[in-house]
């Protein structure tokens, strides 16, 4: 139990570093600045859920929210400016009143969550549970996340996986990567 | 010793905050390119000092696949600065350059 009191606060240093990076990606006007932030948000984001044991959430953050998503940040900045242009204070106050009104309805529906690692709640008590009790004997794998979307759901993850790769094809089809940019490069020339 | 642990880790994090505050600051692209870089490797000695204090092995993968990315993420933002672009390949860098370098003359 010692340990859960002392990482407490290095949660803590790691969400007060998430909300200064925030709120500099809201200031900045220097995109590329910007891109690098969403880069650093993504891998304090991975960091601090590896803090809170989610292990399996923080290996997709940082492969997609770091690595991936940081390039193709880096692809768009490409085809638009490198400075942002001031919004309208009008505008302004619109989001204000969204971002306000969702915060409101979020710390609404806080006293209904479970407390943090209540082994009662509905995501411990009745599936996860049994995932917990077979996984050693059928599978015999140590991490059940890996189990569940290996083998008792591998059908669905084929889906997703096949869903995925479909999309990226249509998207590179479309765009046809290779072939334009050295198209634009003749013409520039 | 664990006390000892936790003190190393805070020592990260703040270190991981002085890399923030030069990204947010640093007047050029360079500074920014390096504090992130820097920003990272400290992600990755955060985390193994991390699973140090707690005693579990499983965030010594994440920080090697995070020593990986960071080191794909800063190649692709060199060379993005560099060429203007992300489809070249490796193969056609040095014939731009040298391309570049007749260009200047």
């Amino acid at each position: 139990m010692n340990h859960a009191d002392l990482t407490q606060y290095l949660d803590y240093l790691l969400i007060a570093m998430l909300l200064a990076v925030g709120f500099a990606i809201v200031r900045l006007r220097n995109l590329f600045a910007v891109v690098m932030l969403t880069g650093v948000y993504s891998l304090l984001c991975a960091a601090w859920f590896v803090s809170l044991d989610a292990v399996d959430v923080a290996f997709t953050e940082a492969a997609v929210g770091a690595g991936i998503s940081t390039v193709l940040m880096l692809g768009a900045m490409l085809l638009t400016a490198r400075e942002s242009e001031p919004a309208g204070v009008g505008r302004h106050w619109a989001a204000f009143v969204v971002v306000a009104a969702a915060g409101a309805a979020l710390f609404f529906a806080i006293p209904d969550m479970p407390v943090y690692g209540d082994p009662e709640s509905p995501a411990n008590a009745y599936v996860g549970r049994d995932y917990l009790e077979q996984v050693p004997h059928d599978i015999s794998i140590p991490n059940v996340v890996t189990a569940v979307l290996s083998s008792y759901r591998g059908f669905d993850t084929l889906g997703e996986v096949v869903v995925v790769f479909s999309a990226a094809l249509g998207v590179m089809l479309l765009l046809g990567f290779g072939t334009g940019a050295r198209r634009r490069e003749e013409e520039e020339d | 010793m664990t006390f000892l642990t936790f003190l190393v880790a805070i020592g990260m994090a703040v270190a991981m905050a002085t890399m923030l505050a030069r990204l947010f600051a640093g007047p050029t692209l360079y500074d920014r390119v390096l504090a992130a870089n820097s920003f990272g490797t400290k992600t990755v000695l955060f985390l193994l000092v991390f699973s140090a204090l707690v005693g579990r092995q499983d965030a010594i993968d994440i920080a090697l696949l995070y020593a990986l990315i960071n080191f794909v993420a800063t190649i692709a933002i060199l060379k993005f600065f560099r060429y203007r672009s992300l489809e070249i390949a490796l193969a056609q860098m040095s014939l731009r350059k040298a391309l570049d370098g007749e260009y200047e003359k």
